[in-house]
């Protein structure tokens, strides 16, 4: 049984659902890749995953139950886990307390997985009690996975974790995503950086107009001239 | 020496007073304003709200034949801080939340808590009169006189028992709130739901939970300003919403949505205050001596008159929002 | 008001039909009021509710157009109403003959020479100085400059208080005090507005606010300019007085009424007017413009509009009304008493008034003025009825009689008026009247 199924699921903001029936299936050895045009539905997707916005229609299925239109307190405690695109730390609280705010819904003793991180994100442990606000972007953004990671997710779903970055944090940040997957937590993220995500993905779903258009390994879909010429650019 | 203990008995005592108020009050103000992105206007008659708490509390007390060492007022405070949070997570649950979950914008919640200002201030009109009360009615207000002819001065530094008391709670709460923010894991979150609402919810934050934590926080320390008004004046329905103003200054000086910046500005707006109206000729006239013939200092030389007094904090107020809309510490952005 | 909000829409889907049925209700309520209380009570409810639906406009044009938050509206109403005791209380020749004008002359001076001090401060770029130099030096003039009125200004005012009391007025028609009570009311929007609309609306209110109590503080204790607290009274009227018509030969009742009735023409005329300027000002491009500025703040501002110029003539246009309305108001209960403004009667009221008659909607805010007011005055005796039967209830149960009835049930309509913009906001949030969307296109 997959980790997390999406089925046929229709939703949006009120007014016209900007999903129109997406399908997804990953494991939790999966990396999931979202690739597609601006305005496809990708981040949609994550959103409607994560309770931000209504779904109408289809189910989402995660450790065998329906979680359509639950919202992030309730699917925390559950094993998902999201890192937004924008404003993903909070800017006035030191580094450590960034990270114990991904903790606050569990009540056993985290310390541990805080330990993990920092092991993870050497740097953060050097400036645990710096205000997250005067990180640079790409420290920000391990900040952000940290703090998303604290929760112990089962998933863990990223929004475009490299937009904004420089070419060098880009690959850290994918190489940091592949060291997570490899313990046991399964990916979902978006990428604007198609052709380099979908390198290492072991599913990419290619989305346009809130529907599958593509779905395939990343390497596959590299390959396939269709999908190449009409979205990743030829 | 005597122009010093004046100094000390008309600015610092009563600026100190005016300034926990005020504080106490502020935090409140700029805690709702972080957590839920509006101007409480009804703050102020929450802090009303709570002194009437506090006095039919005492009062009650005081006619079961209950005698303290200390002022009934204090005595009744824990109790009445308590009813005071109820209250004002009824008066959220009530009015405000409901307009919340339809999605209206912050500026109607502000027009709705002028809705609350009106209704609390009808209510405690209806049921107390509008008349003035005051806690020492059976008890009376120790003054204490601190000596100090062995500085060489005459007259006493002169401070009353409720003042003292006022003080200590005052710092207690400080240290309390200062624990509870950076130590407690519901302060944190806190604090994270007033930097990124957003993000708190995305982390698995409870905002609900902070949202009523929220409430509990600011009606109990609006019991206490306002029990501490009343202890220090008098107790009146329109008690406290003279000095809403003075407190939404402090909390914008201090930067709307910043804790300790809400502290500093209550005291910045009291002390403004206090010194704006003072008499300063009372303190320099030792100067008269060394100053030319025909230059001797006005008998009166206060900044404002003291009919102005409550203008200095919207002075203050309006130079701060034009120069440093954010306050003194970066407040909340957005 | 409570039922219009609870029929269900259907029927009710024409918003003419709907604003024809609320307006007849409300000339019901007038008529029993006029019936229940006289017509001489009823008359005088309407020139002040007509007054409030000047000043109700005002508002709409501020925040249901322009979505500009404005606290300040009792500091206006203070404005006009010094402003026609200024212009239309008679001359205090006591004042004339003295030193006074000429004290207050070198007080202007001196106020002037203030000005000229940090208006020169402040180009002392030109010579050099930058930041914290300049910045130091502006503050430094700013504290000359009050010190040097602050010498001028102190003796003046003591020696007018004690020799001729306060300046008096200059002895014009009232109708030309509500002019300038406008006048002045614009020049003091001008400056409110350019040094607060840029801010964030809860900004905006408690700067506003603000501003009013400064403004309540000035014209309290500038007691050579306005008596302050001594209040100033008889004001005169522009139509005949009550006495006056007496003298003509009315009985007393009837010159009451007669009297009320002229000024009411005269108001009215002046709220038609006003509304009818309101209204196409609305209807045109100026009113889509300052719509779509509303609406969308950053759309607008891209596509090359002036929107804090626009907000300016805006808050500027909204302000003179209230002056104006402020105005009429002292005018006509004969009396300016700077200690009978309070928020809650000059701002927050006018607020609910707009609110509950639909923000943006000239019609809805003049039933919601009419309607708010009537519900404000017939409060009281409402509440004292029913005070006076739980009393002779709680009498009869051997509770004793319960105090003070006359206070608190004066004390009743605040809560009642908390209690109307409650449910309003609760459950017509757009208003009785709502504002009618036009698409353009």
């Amino acid at each position: 049984m997959p980790l997390i199924e999406l089925k046929h699921v229709v939703g949006g903001y009120g007014g016209a659902p900007i999903l129109n029936g997406v399908n997804m299936a990953i494991e939790a050895s999966d990396i999931g890749v979202i690739v597609g045009p601006n305005g496809a539905g990708k981040s949609t997707t994550l959103k409607a995953i994560f309770g931000l916005l209504r779904v109408t229609g289809g189910t989402i299925d995660f450790g065998g139950e329906n979680i359509a239109n639950s919202l992030p307190d309730k699917l925390v405690p559950k094993g998902l886990s999201f890192v937004p695109q924008e404003k993903n730390v909070f800017t006035s609280m030191t580094v450590e307390e960034n990270l114990e705010m991904g903790a606050f819904t569990r009540s056993d003793d985290f310390r541990p997985t805080m330990d993990w991180v920092y092991g993870m994100f050497p740097v953060l442990a050097e400036k645990r009690r710096q205000p997250a606000g005067e990180l640079s972007g790409g420290q920000r953004q391990m900040v952000a996975m940290g703090r998303a990671l604290m929760s112990k997710p089962k998933l863990l779903m990223l929004d475009e974790p490299s937009a904004g970055l420089s070419p060098r944090y880009v690959i850290e940040i994918f190489e940091t995503i592949v060291r997570v997957n490899k313990e046991g937590v399964g990916i979902l993220m978006v990428e604007q950086n198609a052709r380099q995500a979908l390198a290492f993905a072991s599913k990419g779903f290619v989305l346009a107009q809130g529907q599958n258009r593509f779905t395939g390994t990343g390497p596959e879909l590299i390959a396939d001239p269709e999908v190449a010429k009409s979205f990743l650019g030829g | 020496m005597d122009e010093l203990i004046f100094f000390i008995n008309r600015v610092l005592i009563s600026g100190t007073v005016l300034g926990s108020i005020y504080a106490l009050g502020a935090v409140g103000v700029t805690l709702i304003f972080g957590i839920l992105r509006f101007a409480h206007f009804a703050h102020g008659d929450m802090m009303t709200m709570g002194a009437f708490v506090a006095f039919v509390l005492a009062a009650a007390l005081t006619a079961m034949g209950i005698v303290t060492p200390l002022p009934m007022g204090f005595v009744v405070l824990p109790l009445a801080m308590i009813i005071t949070a109820v209250l004002a997570l009824g008066l959220d649950k009530g009015f405000y939340a409901p307009l919340r979950e339809r999605g209206a914008r912050p500026v109607t919640l502000l027009i709705a808590s002028i809705g609350v200002t009106l209704m609390i201030q009808g209510l405690t009109r209806l049921i107390f009169g509008s008349g003035t009360r005051t806690f020492f009615e059976s008890e009376s207000k120790d003054i204490f006189r601190i000596d100090m002819s062995w500085a060489g001065g005459s007259r006493p530094i002169s401070i009353t028992e409720p003042q003292i008391i006022m003080f200590v709670v005052t710092a207690l709460i400080v240290v309390a709130l200062h624990l509870f923010l950076t130590r407690s894991r519901l302060g944190k979150a806190m604090r994270a739901m007033a930097d990124n609402a957003a993000l708190a919810q995305v982390s698995g934050i409870n905002t609900a939970l902070v949202v009523r934590v929220t409430w509990v926080i600011a009606g109990a320390l609006a019991c206490v300003a306002g029990t501490m008004l009343a202890l220090d004046v008098a107790l009146m329905p329109d008690l406290a919403f003279n000095i809403v103003l003075p407190i939404f200054a402090a909390a914008i000086v201090g930067g709307l949505g910043h804790a300790y910046g809400a502290i500093v500005g209550g005291f910045l707006i009291a002390f403004a205050e206090t010194m704006a109206v003072f008499n300063w000729t009372a303190v320099l006239r030792p100067l008269n001596g060394i100053l030319p013939e025909g230059m001797a200092l006005p008998a009166n030389l206060a900044v404002v008159p003291t009919e102005y007094k409550l203008t200095v904090a919207f002075v203050i107020l309006v130079i701060t929002l034009l120069v440093r809309p954010t306050g003194i510490f970066k407040g909340a952005s957005t | 008001m409570s039922a219009a909000a609870t029929t269900s829409p259907k029927g009710w889907d024409s918003p003419l039909r709907r604003g024809l049925m609320l307006f007849a209700a409300m000339f019901l309520v007038v008529v029993a009021v006029g019936v229940a209380q006289g017509t001489a009570s009823m008359l005088l409810i309407l020139v002040q509710a007509t007054a409030f639906a000047l000043i109700a406009l005002g508002l709409n044009i501020q925040w249901g157009y322009g979505g500009l938050f404005n606290f300040a509206i009792m500091g206006f109403l203070m404005v006009g109403g010094a402003s026609t005791v200024f212009l239309s209380y008679p001359v205090n020749a006591a004042f004339w003959d003295s030193e006074g004008p000429m004290m207050l002359g070198r007080a202007l001076l001196a106020f002037l020479a203030g000005l000229v001090l940090v208006l020169l401060a402040r180009q002392s770029h030109r010579i050099g100085l930058r930041g914290k130099a300049k910045t130091t030096l502006v503050v430094l003039a700013w504290i000359a400059g009050y010190i040097i009125y602050r010498s001028q200004i102190d003796p003046a005012a003591a020696y007018i208080e004690s020799t001729a009391g306060f300046i008096g007025g200059l002895g014009l028609h009232p109708v030309l005090g509500w002019a300038f009570g406008g006048l002045v009311s614009a020049v003091i929007a001008f400056f409110i507005g350019k040094i607060s609309l840029g801010l964030r609306t809860d900004y905006l209110a408690i700067a506003t606010i603000g501003i009013s109590e400064i403004l309540r503080a000035l014209i309290k204790n500038m007691d050579w300019l306005t008596r302050g607290t001594m209040t100033v009274s008889p004001m005169p009227w522009p139509t005949p007085l009550p006495q006056q018509l007496q003298a003509w030969g009315s009985s007393i009742p009837e010159s009451f009424m007669l009297a009320r009735v002229w000024f009411l023409v005269l108001a009215t005329i002046v709220l038609i007017a006003a509304f009818i300027i309101v209204e196409r000002a609305y209807g045109g491009p100026w009113g889509r413009m300052m719509r779509a500025i509303r609406d969308n703040h950053i759309a607008a501002s891209s596509m090359g509009k002036d929107v804090t110029g626009r907000q300016l003539e805006l808050f500027i246009f909204g302000s003179v009304l209230m002056g104006i309305g402020g105005a009429i108001l002292a005018t006509f209960t004969q009396i300016f008493d700077p200690s009978g403004y309070q928020p809650i009667n000059h701002t927050f009221m006018v607020w609910v008034m707009v609110i509950v008659g639909g923000a943006g909607n000239n019609w809805g805010v003049v039933l919601g003025a009419f309607l708010i007011y009537i519900v404000w005055i017939i409060s009281d005796p409402l509440a004292q009825l029913i005070f006076l039967n739980l009393s002779s209830l709680t009498e009869s149960i051997g509770w004793g009689a319960i105090p003070e009835i006359d206070s608190r049930s004066l004390q009743m309509r605040v809560f009642v008026l908390g209690v109307v913009i409650t449910i309003a906001l609760r459950y017509a949030p757009k208003g009785l009247i709502p504002e009618v969307v036009r698409r353009e296109g």
